[in-house]
């Protein structure tokens, strides 16, 4: 699905723009087709996060040698770990979704990531995006050939937060931003029917631009009448707090609401800790804390729509499995993903532990990844999203599976 | 015909005649001239195209690469001495930001005080460089402000680096921007902002004679970003051993801040330096303290893969976003010929045959930073207020001096271009073109005859704790809304006048636009020229 068909077939080279957002008869369509489409949220943690810090191996001595200043303790212990399964526990920062795990609603994956040795974030998190490890020549990311695969060519099928396109969602298929804070139902000097008419003339071509600003007039539709309403029912909520946790409950909401958006994206920044990472508290576990009030903020601005969600949290890569003497780590390998969701089988830490002694390590120096990150994306597309294997190999190109995770 | 489809008619026709003679005023503009306009410069400003078509295009490039030989205007340099913060070192700045008056004693005040202090540093760091940005004449300079800063970025987000950052542009990226790649190179690498935002002021090795190992102290991050991102690139030929032992050869390199220091904020501190010898990239580098540290900087510098890097990047700023290999070539080949002259290599670049290719024109979509600074040029506006400046780029996910990564903002079109941003600009655009956002006219908090005095606010509302690298847009001034501002009408912006845009942008609007504004009403067609598809792209 080409963005021209898409617009061709959406009759959106008319001029007379507003009335084909209001009127326009797929949008009504498409809203009632199908009232509880599958959903997909995935959370990016840019700068490599410390997954050996967050689901600890806290019953593995080497962990508490290679890091005197930073390794969380045992359960139990001042500031411990939140246990798990007896073998692995949860960083206390993240004790907010406890429930979710006692529920069998989270999952984590450890030794996962990326098949490449890269250790640059902006090759690791473009290969993680594009779904092609070790191929820089793809021009799309993964998530935006998932859309072209369960398109319904609407224009608020995929959201992401913030003003900038991810490259998870870059590609042909039409996505649209969400706002962050502030108040995205504001109206604008644009919106004013004398100049967006006249800037629908100027941008009637079939250019990028051009298509991007339609796709832009008709997202910001879409989304501020679901805001309005949604906003005059939130007003009686109990204030959430600022941030992230903010941006997550109201994508949540959106989601909620309307049946049209089933993919969601979302990235927070923050975690390249080569320095002062803290342990129980300090830097990272400050972060952990916004990231799990922010996860529980989107489980419940999901409501019973959560059912049908599965969402997952991912990094470029892990860190070193030493601290270094400035109480942080350096760029490393494996790490954890985390998968939440109604159908997800949860209260389970998947994969192949491949230990931390000098030889089990990679390269001598970082958790080996013995999961690629794919092997957690292919059971969420399969079994969750319907999609056939041929559909799954335009998404994830060049890729069969290794090992079965039974997630779902 | 009834008699109000003859006015619409009528009134059409009217519009039609009274933007004709604006097209038919100016000779056709040389698409050559706009072209090294938008490039070397962040925009056409009133009287440029004159400016450049007296010089001639070559006569303007030589000027430009020559920005020492270019007056300034009078208003910018007289702004700029009124800044006092401006030209302190690192360390007065410490000091600065550090002393509060005497008078001040309640823990609250003070803690009110010292940030006050920092706040008004930043500002005038931010202020400065907008000032510069849209009214110097020095705009090649400016431009590689922008391209550097972005290349070397550090953010003003990590501990001091909120008041040295100005500092890091003053002393580390303007005196350079043009000289050599290694003096630049090596002001980066020295400067504190840097050294404290890659952490390798916490390289430190424990040196003593009794340690265990040596390398416990090391901290990859500056060594491995300096390879990646500042010379090699990626896929720059080098290895995890290179990593450490670049690592081991910056040990040591540090931040001073005592006030009996020499200003730099850089100590090399031989007690924490790695004093083995070590194998580099092939290079075999004898323990020798600071000076492996310059060793390896000249290697780096030197390296062809630096060369092509650099190369690469330039290519892609000035010319392509898929720049042409021919080009890169080219520039590699001067790079290594002229010891990483900065100068000459940008001459080559345009004077190239890829730089002047009729289907590189317009190609580049604009960031939100030259946006931004393009518009107040194109519309000959002083710069009073920068705060609707800096709400847009907040809204467009571009806030001055905070890239929280790196690598630096992209100038890609694939960064920049999405359907929230295309909104958003056609907005500013809109707003600016009525008189909407005061930009020329003093902000209420500092102006005279303000009645009400309103709060100060700060300059980028930062968004902490959770780390969303996004600013938030307050509701007070967001563009187009004029509820809140209290400015009396004579400090009042006023509407651009559309004709007179259309005549410093050279009229170089494609039929499509200029039927569009043709057939808009008058008080519109300004906005509509800022936020024409041509002026999107440079």
């Amino acid at each position: 699905m080409k963005r021209r068909d898409f617009l061709i077939q959406t009759g959106l080279f008319s001029t007379s723009l507003i009335t084909a957002i209001g009127s326009n008869a797929w949008i009504a369509h498409s809203a009632t087709a199908k009232n509880n489409p599958q959903r997909l949220i995935v959370i990016f943690l840019r700068g490599g996060v410390d997954g050996l810090n967050i689901v600890v191996p806290y019953t593995e001595t080497a962990y508490y040698q290679a890091r005197p200043k930073i390794a969380i303790p045992q359960p139990g212990k001042t500031g411990g770990v939140i246990d798990l399964d007896g073998r692995f526990g949860l960083h206390p920062a993240l004790s907010s979704l406890t429930p979710l795990w006692q529920k069998n609603t989270l999952a984590f994956v450890h030794a996962c990531g990326l098949n490449d040795p890269t250790r640059s974030h902006f090759d690791a998190q473009k290969y993680m995006e594009s779904g092609t490890p070790g191929n820089k020549g793809t021009r799309d990311g993964w998530m935006n050939r998932l859309l072209g695969v369960i398109a319904k060519k609407t224009p608020v099928q995929a959201v992401t937060v913030g003003s900038n396109t991810p490259w998870i969602l870059y590609g042909q298929m039409p996505i649209a931003n969400l706002p962050t804070r502030g108040n995205p139902k504001k109206r604008f000097a644009i919106d004013r029917p004398q100049v967006a008419t006249a800037f629908d003339q100027l941008y009637s071509g079939k250019d990028s631009l051009s298509q991007t600003y339609i796709q832009g007039r008709m997202a910001r539709e879409a989304i501020m009448k679901d805001l309005n309403e949604e906003m005059k029912m939130a007003d009686n909520g109990a204030p959430l707090p600022t941030g992230f946790a903010k941006d997550a409950n109201r994508l949540a909401k959106l989601m909620a609401k309307d049946p049209r958006i089933e993919l969601g994206f979302m990235a927070l920044g923050g975690w390249d800790t080569h320095a002062a990472q803290g342990s129980s508290q300090g830097k990272l576990a400050q972060n952990l804390e916004s990231l799990g009030t922010g996860l529980t903020a989107l489980v419940a601005g999901l409501g019973s729509v959560y059912q049908d969600t599965t969402i997952v949290v991912m990094s470029e890569f892990g860190r070193t499995f030493q601290q270094n003497n400035n109480g942080g780590t350096d760029h490393g390998h494996g790490n954890v993903m985390w998968v939440l969701g109604g159908k997800v089988k949860g209260g389970k830490v998947y994969g192949d532990w491949p230990g931390l002694a000098p030889n089990q390590l990679y390269q001598q120096r970082d958790l080996e990844v013995t999961t690629d990150f794919r092997d957690v994306i292919f059971p969420i597309l399969q079994s969750h999203l319907k999609i056939n294997s041929s559909q799954i190999s335009q998404i994830l190109p060049n890729y069969k599976p290794i090992q079965k995770i039974a997630l779902i | 015909m009834n008699v109000q489809t003859k006015r619409w008619v009528f009134s059409l026709l009217l519009l039609l005649i009274s933007i004709s003679p604006a097209r038919a005023d100016s000779k056709p503009v040389n698409p050559k001239i706009l072209h090294v306009i938008n490039r070397l410069s962040f925009g056409s400003a009133p009287g440029d195209i004159q400016k450049v078509e007296s010089l001639g295009i070559n006569g303007y490039i030589k000027q430009q690469l020559s920005p020492d030989s270019i007056p300034e205007p009078e208003s910018l340099t007289r702004q700029l001495a009124q800044m006092k913060t401006l030209s302190l070192n690192p360390v007065q700045r410490v000091q600065y930001a550090t002393t509060i008056s005497q008078g001040v004693t309640s823990k609250k005040e003070k803690k009110q005080a010292l940030m006050g202090k920092s706040r008004e540093i930043f500002q005038e760091t931010v202020t400065s460089r907008l000032l510069r940005a849209t009214s110097s004449n020095r705009q090649l300079q400016e431009v590689m402000v922008d391209f550097w800063y972005n290349h070397f970025n550090v953010s003003s987000a990590k501990g001091r680096n909120r008041i040295w950052v100005g500092a890091y542009e003053q002393e580390a990226i303007r005196p350079h921007t043009m000289g050599r790649f290694r003096d630049l190179l090596g002001a980066t690498a020295h400067h504190p902002a840097m050294l404290l935002y890659l952490d390798n002021a916490k390289n430190k090795v424990n040196n003593r004679p009794d340690a265990k190992k040596k390398t416990d102290g090391l901290n990859e991050n500056y060594a491995r970003e300096l390879m990646e991102l500042h010379t090699l690139g990626v896929d720059g030929g080098y290895t995890q051993q290179d990593v450490i032992a670049l690592a081991k050869i910056f040990s040591g390199w540090g931040v001073e801040t005592d006030h009996n220091s020499n200003g730099s904020g850089f100590k090399f501190n031989s007690r924490h330096h790695d004093a083995s010898d070590k194998v580099f990239l092939g290079h075999k580098i004898k323990g020798q303290g600071k000076a492996e540290g310059e060793e390896a900087l000249d290697i780096l510098a030197r390296s062809p893969a630096t060369a092509r890097h650099i190369s690469f990047k330039l290519a892609q700023y000035f010319v392509n976003d898929r720049p042409p290999e021919t080009l890169v070539k080219k520039l590699s080949q001067t790079y290594l010929a002229t010891d990483g002259n900065i100068r000459e290599v940008l001459n080559t670049l345009f004077q190239s045959s890829e730089f002047w290719d009729q289907k590189n024109f317009n190609s580049k979509f604009k960031t939100p930073y030259q946006y931004a600074i393009s518009v107040v040029r194109a519309t000959g506006m002083e710069l009073k207020n920068e705060r609707p400046i800096l709400e847009l780029f907040g809204q467009l996910a571009m806030p001055l001096y905070r890239c929280e990564s790196p690598d630096g903002y992209k100038n890609t079109k694939e960064a920049w271009l999405n359907p929230d941003a295309m909104t958003r600009r056609l907005n500013f655009a809109t707003a600016i073109a009525q008189g909407n956002l005061q930009i020329s006219s003093l902000p209420p908090s500092k102006n005279p005859n303000q009645i009400k005095k309103p709060k100060p606010q700060k300059t980028l509302p930062p968004s902490q704790k959770d780390n969303l690298n996004i600013v938030k847009p307050s509701k007070k001034n967001q563009p187009g809304n004029r509820r809140n501002t209290q400015t009396k009408a004579a400090t009042k912006s006023i509407p651009v006048d559309y004709k007179q845009l259309m005549m410093t942008l050279g009229n170089s609007f494609s039929p499509q636009t200029q039927n569009a504004i043709a057939s808009s009403p008058q008080e519109i067609r300004g906005g509509l020229i800022l936020g024409s598809p041509e002026f999107m792209q440079r």
